[in-house]
């Protein structure tokens, strides 16, 4: 066991470790060809974006995928848990970002689904390519898988993964990701829809204003 | 509200319903005369009665239909820095719903300083630009500013400084909540020795008029206002424009011609409705408050044998001394959070560098505003400072660490009118309508980049006094396009080298009446909007008295 594994691990914890374990499963288990099909003819495309964030967000369903395969899901919240990686807080895994990013391709963004299903092609090729045993980017571990997104940080994949990570983790949870605000929580921003002075320490001080 | 028949002849189409058009149409109806305001967007969530909604991805998002700004993949258009580059797509956009740009825009509601309408006599003109006096002094203007201040909702704090626009009156509602940023400004000038003011903003600090003020939410500028507290025209004028009962404003209208009859006189409007199907409405008279860029397109657009060049263009001029605006800013790290991503966008400005100073070389002023970071999506994908990771531990520490203790400084920097920079048709490109679409040529002055150089540096120096623990600022960049265009049908005394008179009449064309930026001879300072809108209210004050004597056909002149 590598160096950055064991720091993995230990950062995590143990319950952190069971929370991957379910939230893996959980990602598996929960995508049945159902999924995809329900929210096809469910959500037509000349449904509006808005519409369907918020009735998701009501829905029940969430664990449902509409454009990933499972296996697909899987290697794209590996990707995510890299660009914002699990420390002492959460990051995009339990942000759940990678829901996000699924909603994301059957909405606003049904342009980029393409995108997705050649970068992730990509990314079995180029993981097979440095680590000949594996076939997927999912098996290598922490530090394998930082050498191979590090290699390909300058690609449109990348960035577009690395946009839709960073987007997911910060926007309002009811698209899918920023699950339980940690995002926000992250940043030390509070959501609240109203604000009072004083907002900040330097604003607090006594002040010169004339 | 009131609904006219497209064969029925109305005494005024307005083209636009932003920060002039609004108050155009609003006064102008008031007045009793029957107006049809074509509007390029929709209602916004106002007219559907619903609240703009606090979702920072839903309003990067929006439909279509929804959309606050105008797409620029429909509403196309180009930019190319000078004649011998080919032209390529641009993404200038405009605000695009009723109310226009000043639903989403920050606020920023400073005068124009008297010395601003005549600087080409005292300060000089300057070689190669096209540096003018204004056909109008700024006593002339102060009661419309203050008329202005007064009917839109402007919060502020009357100063007495010599960078500072005199005021008949003080501001109807006090400035909003002091800031981190704000008091940094503070804490940097006293060492500095500069002069901070609470910036007058289009913000109502407390219930104004049937409004409600501010939350302080922090999703400001580009969202619309939850709680209306920002004082755009879609909560203020244009609803009292319905009111009347004479005004009717006719959303997703996209203008394609003015047209005249032989004689030269405007006879109406042609546009394209929801359906894209043509529209020609009657008019007695034309009041075009597009904004610069689009006012300046549709003229040129609207040829005639009377007018092969383009409407109210016999001399060339229309879209030409475009100014799009300068700007330059820096950021620092603080070592106590600010939080600056509540309240308002910018609260307090620096106004010593106002005024240009023959001693630093250049023409060139600017005003310097404080700001925090943006909301969350954009700050995570673009906020951190220059050496952190863009991903990775390192990134995530970097988010932890710095989010809550930035502080920006927004710089808003003159840009000389020149000839050269200017709107025209796209030969080659067509907006989504079929129509060319506008092409931007610019290239700012040297002593525009001077200066942005020069307000840079002062950013850097004010965060550093401020005790920035680290500063960064990146390099000037000429201006491409945006809200703030300005100066493309300029107003002036001479037929020859103006497109509108004094009272904003075309030359040409006797019930012709363009209000907006595009008058602007000089920019100011990069903060246009207060200046627009009592330039609106001054053009309708007289606009309804020429009305009302019967005097539309005759040229102006009194």
């Amino acid at each position: 066991m590598d160096a950055t594994r064991v720091t993995r691990n230990v950062s995590k914890g143990e319950s952190m470790s069971t929370q991957e374990k379910s939230r893996r499963s959980f990602l598996i288990e929960s995508v049945s060809g159902l999924g995809g099909a329900w929210v096809a003819v469910n959500y037509p495309a000349i449904l509006a974006a808005e519409e369907y964030v918020l009735k998701a967000a009501e829905s029940e369903d969430q664990a449902r995928f509409a454009f990933f395969t499972p296996e697909q899901a899987v290697e794209v919240e590996e990707m995510a848990a890299q660009i914002i990686p699990t420390d002492h807080t959460p990051g995009a895994r339990e942000a759940r970002v990678v829901s996000f990013i699924d909603r994301v391709l059957v909405t606003f963004e049904r342009e980029r689904q393409a995108d997705y299903t050649q970068g992730l092609t990509d990314l079995a090729a180029q993981t097979q390519q440095r680590f000949p045993n594996a076939s997927r980017f999912s098996e290598l571990t922490f530090d394998q898988q930082l050498q191979v997104l590090t290699a390909i940080e300058d690609t449109p994949f990348f960035n577009l993964v690395r946009t839709h990570t960073i987007t997911g983790f910060f926007a309002s949870p009811v698209h899918g990701g920023n699950h339980d605000k940690v995002g926000w929580q992250l940043l030390g921003y509070d959501d609240s829809l109203n604000h009072e002075a004083p907002f900040g320490y330097y604003d607090a001080l006594p002040q010169p204003r004339g | 509200m009131r609904q006219f028949r497209q064969q029925e002849e109305v005494d005024f189409v307005v083209i636009g319903s932003g920060a002039a058009g609004g108050i155009m149409a609003k006064q102008l109806s008031v007045a009793g005369f029957s107006v049809v305001v074509l509007e390029q967007g929709g209602w916004g969530k106002y007219g559907h009665e619903r609240d703009y909604t606090k979702d920072e991805l839903l309003n990067r998002n929006l439909s279509f239909e929804d959309r606050l700004i105008s797409d620029p993949t429909r509403q196309r258009n180009t930019f190319r820095r000078n004649d011998r580059e080919e032209a390529r797509p641009g993404r200038h956009s405009y605000g695009c719903v009723v109310g226009g740009g000043t639903v989403t825009y920050g606020g920023s509601s400073w005068r124009h300083l008297p010395w601003e309408f005549n600087e080409a006599s005292t300060v000089g003109t300057i070689a190669g630009t096209g540096m003018a006096d204004w056909p109008i002094t700024y006593e002339e203007l102060e009661p419309y500013y203050t008329q202005a201040e007064w009917e839109m909702g402007i919060s502020g704090q009357r100063v007495d400084s010599p960078f500072v626009a005199p005021m008949s009156r003080e501001y109807p509602v006090p400035p909003v909540s002091m800031k981190s940023s704000g008091a940094l400004f503070y804490v940097a000038a006293a060492k500095l020795g500069l002069s901070v003011v609470p910036g007058p903003l289009a913000i109502i600090t407390q219930p104004y008029m049937g409004r409600l003020g501010c939350v302080n939410c922090g999703m400001c500028s580009g969202y619309g206002c939850h709680v209306r507290a920002r004082s755009s025209s879609a909560v203020t004028v244009i609803p009292l424009a319905i009111e009347t009962g004479n005004c009717e404003v006719r959303v997703r209208s996209y203008v394609r011609e003015i047209t005249v009859d032989n004689g030269g006189r405007v006879t109406g409007v042609t546009y394209f409705n929801a359906q894209k199907q043509e529209v020609f409405q009657r008019a007695k008279a034309v009041v075009l408050s597009a904004n610069a860029g689009e006012s300046a397109r549709l003229l040129l657009m609207s040829t005639s044998a009377r007018f092969p060049d383009g409407l109210a263009n016999s001399n060339g001029v229309v879209g030409k001394y475009l100014m799009l605006g300068g700007g330059a800013g820096a950021s620092a790290l603080f070592e106590h959070p600010l939080n600056d991503y509540k309240g308002v966008v910018s609260g307090t400005g620096i106004v010593d560098y106002v005024p240009s100073d023959p001693n630093r070389g250049f023409y060139g002023g600017g005003r310097m505003t404080s700001r925090g970071y943006a909301t969350p999506i954009s700050y995570g994908l673009g906020g951190l400072s220059p050496g952190a990771p863009r991903w990775g531990a390192g990134y995530k520490q970097a988010l932890r660490d710095e989010s809550r203790h930035k502080m920006s400084i927004s710089c808003f920097t003159t840009q000389l009118p020149l000839e050269t920079n200017r709107v025209d048709l796209d030969p080659n490109v067509k907006d989504e309508w079929g129509l060319p679409a506008m092409r931007i040529t610019s290239t700012s002055h040297p002593d525009d980049i001077k200066n942005m150089e020069f307000f840079r540096q002062k950013s850097i120096e004010v965060l550093e006094a401020a005790g920035g623990k680290s500063v960064w600022a990146g390099p000037v960049r000429d201006s491409t396009g945006g809200a703030h265009n300005r100066g493309t049908c300029r107003m002036g005394n001479d037929p020859n080298t103006s497109v509108v008179d004094r009272f904003h009449r075309a030359h040409d064309v006797p019930n012709l009446f363009i209000v907006d930026g595009s008058n602007l001879v000089t920019g100011g300072r990069n903060h246009p909007t207060m200046t627009i809108q009592a330039l609106a209210f001054r053009a309708a004050d007289h606009l309804v008295r020429t009305a009302r004597s019967g005097d539309l056909a005759a040229s102006s002149g009194a």
